[in-house]
């Protein structure tokens, strides 16, 4: 496989979680070597157990959770509470360019792995902090996860239906903060290359989620307005929403062979229409006699004001039709449509399908499995998945023997003692 | 090795630049960025508020039509004061070209020869149309790295469908994997606030752009990448994604124990999940006897018995204001986050401590205050150094300090509608 455009660039990994390693599996897919610390005593919390993979899994190595955010990444072990582990890291710090982590700020520090204590190694070290609110400010030390970012961030205040609760979001929250993570890491490592100078990069997960929405925040700046959550409505297009459909059922697939799942996934449709040309697509596709000439639609201050009568006569044609029908109809009338896609959905969509964008990496014990591939196409250096996750320690030979020098016996000594484990 | 690999332009742009150069990290590199509305002008800013001299290419006379979008001050449309566009075009020089003559395409071809990255989001096909598809550029730019955004890529059966942020992110499954108690979820699939999925496909755009300038400094090569705005959704959910796609079966998902919580004076989110963040919580709600019995053991045990325990979660935060709750939960190192308005966040010491907003002036809007980045680099800060730039602002900078052109042929084009 040709390497990808990170090919050379080594990364020292102790984030764990999911924001983190989000970030470091971007750059593995982007062709760095992405070196995961981590030890038994003290693992990765994907690796052990989640409401969504059900009860407490049977090895460390069985996690598909875990699977899923370090694909393509290795792995070495040391128990970071022995001096000579820590001793061992600070060497690794001295042969990798960079070097990431999302501890609660003051961990690595106190472990004797802090920036400062990394640079001493490698002057030029590259190293990338995130923590919930950042490494600085009074509050420095709070800890939190994606639903807390969401909601220090302002997101979760602007996502909801009017009279509703705000929303929590989704784990996509933790990985909007790693794809941030990996932003930082490339920035830095490019004023490197052009200058030879490292530096720290500190990362507050709130902010990143901030960054996300800011249009939102000079809503405020611009005119002191608070923005809200507004269900599936747009300030100034309608129809903007969403729209219940017959529930569709979906064929085998039948070059796989899978399950014949149930429900396809696509209850409901979006519609948007932004111009009055679309309107009159929409209308067309409809066919609902007078509608186009309906002075309460005729233009887009007056469809804005009725809107809800809009959303009344477009679900009465959305209820006769599947979503992907009523998706496709309005496209080739040029009307902005697709189905409303859950997880299943997802998984069977003709066009996620045709781009390949699932691919099957085998794993030596979980098996093998479809995964997500890059989520984007560079023509010369690809971006791809180059291995699977790795096990828990897989790669302590490499890392402890080659990349450091350790012989064999002096790399079992320190297992058989805990440092190596 | 061709000229300028990995860019040495460094040099000449601290020529060119009278105001105070601040050290950055993306110094030297150039962009052209022919983008509209949020996504790719987000990609834009990213590279420009890191120091990419980043030139936006707008429409004469029309501009981006982000422009045409609020909120404007006092609500009174103008297209040099709209909110979005100011926040999604810091940094950048502007110029005007109309990439529909002959005359524009030209001119656009001169100022690729001096980048090093075109970022662009024009229609698949419609590229090609204007002699700007990849076989094109490669050939006459071969070391131009070519960011494409697309809505769906340029391949696959919805390649020319039309979309909205509402369509992409409720076709890419966002709506769908909400950390929700199933009993709050009323009025069906939500999309997320503030069209964050544009700025997310903008995000997934510049992380891949920098890759291949990355790859350039070893290869000496440009390429294309193509980036399209749903899989780049759709990889934010690879955890989901990739669950439903290796076992379909629905899973129930019991709630968190905690999750959100309606406090007295608004909502926070618990996540205490894990037996150190639950003993933590318990702690801070005082030691009631109920957290001791059977129920709440362990994880597992605390899924299983979730409607049994939430409620004397709910009663508990239902006495206390969000910051309260805040502030004693995250002494006892327990991940709560009160939910806050964009003004509450405005208004919070820590983000304030740490920068996060910058107050930016404008020659037509005024001085407003900006959110930055969720970044602090030591050695190379963000830096605002200047407003989004007025429509056509820079077209004397750029096609005659950069191009060589003269005022009167500035003069020429602008008089055909060119620029």
């Amino acid at each position: 496989m040709k390497e990808g455009p990170l090919a050379g660039i080594r990364v020292l990994d102790f984030t764990w979680a999911w924001a983190g390693p989000q970030g470091t599996l971007l750059l593995a897919l982007l062709g760095a070597e992405v070196i995961k610390v981590e030890s038994r005593r003290r693992l990765d919390h994907t690796r052990v157990r989640s409401l969504m993979a059900g009860p407490v899994l049977v090895s460390p190595d069985h996690s598909v959770i875990f699977s899923e955010l370090n694909v393509g990444k290795l792995s070495v072990t040391l128990d970071l509470k022995q001096p000579r582990a820590v001793e061992i890291a600070r060497r690794l710090a001295g042969v990798c360019d960079v070097v990431t982590e999302n501890m609660r700020p003051g961990t690595l520090d106190r472990l004797g792995l802090g920036y400062e204590a990394m640079r001493a190694v490698k002057p030029d070290i590259v190293m990338v902090s995130s923590s919930a609110v950042g490494g600085t400010g009074p509050e420095r030390t709070y800890v939190g996860y994606a639903p807390t970012f969401a909601a220090l961030g302002g997101l979760s205040s602007i996502t909801g239906f009017p009279d509703g609760p705000p929303s929590p979001l989704s784990g996509a929250v933790d990985l909007r903060v790693g794809t941030t993570c990996a932003l930082a890491v490339l920035a830095a490592v490019y004023h490197h290359r052009r200058t030879g100078e490292g530096q720290w990069v500190d990362i507050s997960s709130t902010e990143a989620v901030s960054a996300l929405i800011g249009g939102a925040f000079m809503e405020y700046a611009v005119n002191g307005r608070v923005p809200t959550g507004d269900g599936n409505r747009h300030p100034t297009m309608a129809p903007h929403n969403c729209y219940p459909c017959l529930s569709g059922r979906q064929a085998r697939w039948p070059e796989e062979g899978g399950p014949l799942w149930g429900e396809d996934g696509r209850r409901s449709v979006s519609i948007a229409v932004g111009s009055d040309e679309e309107w009159g697509a929409l209308c067309g596709v409809l066919g609902k006699a007078g509608l186009e000439h309906d002075p309460r639609f005729a233009d887009v201050v007056s469809r804005w004001r009725h809107r809800e009568e809009l959303d009344h006569i477009i679900s009465e044609w959305t209820r006769e039709h599947t979503a992907q029908e009523a998706a496709e109809a309005l496209q080739r009338a040029g009307v902005a449509a697709m189905p409303v896609l859950d997880g299943a959905g997802l998984a069977q969509d003709a066009h996620l399908r045709e781009r390949g964008v699932l691919e099957t990496v085998d794993h030596p014990i979980i098996g093998s499995r479809l995964a997500l591939g890059p989520p984007w196409r560079l023509s010369d250096t690809p971006a791809a998945i180059r291995r699977p996750s790795p096990c828990l320690g897989e790669h302590n030979s490499y890392v402890l023997g080659e990349l450091l020098g350790m012989a064999d016996e002096e790399i079992e000594k320190l297992a058989r003692e805990g440092v190596v484990t | 090795m061709g000229r300028n690999v990995g860019g040495h332009r460094e040099e000449r742009a601290s020529h060119r630049r009278h105001v105070a150069v601040t050290k950055t990290a993306l110094a030297g590199l150039r962009v052209i960025e022919l983008c509209e509305m949020i996504a790719g002008p987000y990609c834009g800013k990213v590279l420009a508020d890191l120091g990419a001299e980043v030139v936006k290419v707008e429409e004469p006379g029309r501009g981006d039509p982000a422009r045409g979008t609020g909120p404007f001050p006092e609500d009174i449309p103008h297209r040099e004061r709209s909110g979005l566009f100011l926040y999604l075009n810091t940094n950048k020089l502007g110029v005007t070209l109309d990439v529909a003559t002959s005359s524009g395409r030209r001119l656009l071809r001169e100022l690729l020869r001096e980048a090093d990255v075109l970022v662009e989001d024009l229609p698949p096909g419609r590229s090609e149309a204007l002699g700007l598809g990849p076989e094109a550029l490669r050939e006459a730019h071969p070391e131009l790295i070519v960011t494409s955004i697309t809505p769906f890529g340029v391949s696959g059966p919805y390649r020319d469908w039309r979309t909205y942020h509402l369509n992409l992110y409720h076709g890419s499954g966002h709506s769908s994997f909400i950390y929700q108690d199933p009993r709050e979820v009323v009025g069906g699939p939500l999309v997320g606030g503030g069209y964050i999925g544009e700025y997310d496909a903008g995000l997934a755009a510049a992380l891949a752009t920098l890759g291949a300038v990355l790859g350039r400094l070893r290869t000496g090569r440009g390429q294309q990448v193509e980036v399209s705005k749903l899989e780049a959704l759709v990889a934010l959910e690879r955890v989901e994604v990739n669950r439903f796609a290796n076992d379909p079966t629905p899973v129930r998902f019991p709630g968190m124990v905690g999750g959100l919580v309606r406090s007295r004076d608004g909502y926070v989110v618990i996540t205490a999940a894990q037996d150190q963040q639950w003993k933590g919580l318990v702690q801070v709600m005082g030691n009631p006897p109920w957290s001791q019995e059977e129920m709440c053991r362990d994880e597992i045990s605390r899924a299983q018995h979730r409607d049994e325990i939430q409620p004397y979660i709910e009663e508990w935060v239902a006495r206390y204001a969000s910051d309260e709750i805040y502030r004693c939960a995250q002494e006892g190192s327990v991940p709560v986050g009160p939910v806050r308005t964009v003004a509450e966040v405005t208004a919070w010491e820590q983000a304030r401590q740490r920068g996060f907003f910058a107050e930016i002036e404008h020659p037509e809007a005024g001085r407003l205050e900006y959110p930055t980045a969720a970044y602090r680099f030591s050695k190379t800060p963000w830096r605002a150094e200047r407003a989004a730039p007025l429509l056509g602002q820079h077209n004397d900078e750029v096609y005659c300090g950069w191009l060589g052109h003269s005022r009167r042929d500035l003069a020429r084009l602008s008089a055909a509608g060119v620029i």
